[in-house]
């Protein structure tokens, strides 16, 4: 049962993640946010086969509920007919298909070689509880600094989008 | 046959291939945007197959700090994307060449 779910949801986060960043029928960004939603969600999927249950619901609050639909709204601000017209450029996409499936090539390679699927065989810990544990005792700093990081990140965002207001606006 | 390690792995190889294909093929930065998220996504998977396999829980902390780092980022590069297309009115990278020599 296991083996089934993990071969349905790599499958379906592999697709979808393919028909984001290079879909045939659309070139519309709005797609490929769907598209990126399912990603999302099927990775999920690979977060609960890995007993990570936690994070699933993170994964899934965190990107499909907040940055997917970040992306929405700022696609929504820009001209989506713009991107339509463009065509792919042939020579750029066959060499990034060329570069990245060697690339893929050489680290798969590796992976098999160095034998880590062998010496690692552990089941994994089931619980949430530990996690928390974890992040609110060994982690605490870090914990607290990425707080920080997230008043920072929000503080930057109303700065950046801020309309500039400079003198001659005001003048006329 | 049972799924190891490896598998997880080689699915997370491929899925951050496809996010860099992504910016690499794609010209819109919203697009390219989203390919970063694939990737940052395919080392969360790593991560978290690592510590699954290894009966240990951090891994799985780190990876609650990349999803909290990688929301930030999409903020505030999102923000940059918005600034970018009021003062250009474009948000495609072959339009913006103001730096190139």
């Amino acid at each position: 049962m296991q083996e089934i779910l993990f071969y349905i949801f790599s499958a379906l986060t592999l697709l979808c993640g393919l028909l984001v960043v290079f879909n045939p029928f659309s070139r519309n960004p709005v797609t490929s946010a769907m598209f990126l939603v399912l990603t999302i969600i099927s990775m999920s999927g690979l977060f609960v086969l890995l007993k990570a249950f936690f994070l699933a619901a993170v994964q899934i609050l965190v990107y499909a509920g907040a940055v997917i639909v970040l992306f929405l709204f700022v696609i929504m601000l820009l001209d989506v007919k713009e991107e339509e017209r463009r065509r792919y450029q042939k020579f750029g996409t066959f060499l990034g298909f060329a570069a990245v499936t060697g690339l893929a090539m050489l680290i798969i390679n590796t992976i098999k070689q160095s034998g880590v699927g062998q010496t690692l065989t552990g089941d994994g810990v089931a619980e949430t509880k530990p996690l928390g544990k974890l992040l609110f005792t060994d982690y605490l700093l870090p914990f607290e600094i990425v707080s920080i990081l997230l008043l920072v990140a929000m503080v930057g965002c109303i700065l950046l989008s801020k309309r500039e207001e400079t003198p001659e606006a005001e003048a006329e | 046959m049972t799924i190891g390690l490896e598998h997880y792995l080689i699915v997370s190889v491929v899925l951050f291939c496809l996010g860099l294909l992504g910016v690499i093929i794609r010209r819109n930065l919203i697009v390219m945007y989203m390919g970063l998220e694939l990737m940052l996504n395919a080392a969360n998977l790593a991560l978290v197959a690592f510590s699954h396999f290894r009966d240990n829980l951090d891994g799985q902390v780190m990876v609650f700090f990349i999803i909290t780092v990688a929301a930030a980022e999409v903020a505030v590069g999102l923000a940059l994307i918005v600034a970018l297309y009021r003062k250009r009115q474009t948000n495609d990278v072959t339009d913006i060449t103001t730096m190139k020599l």
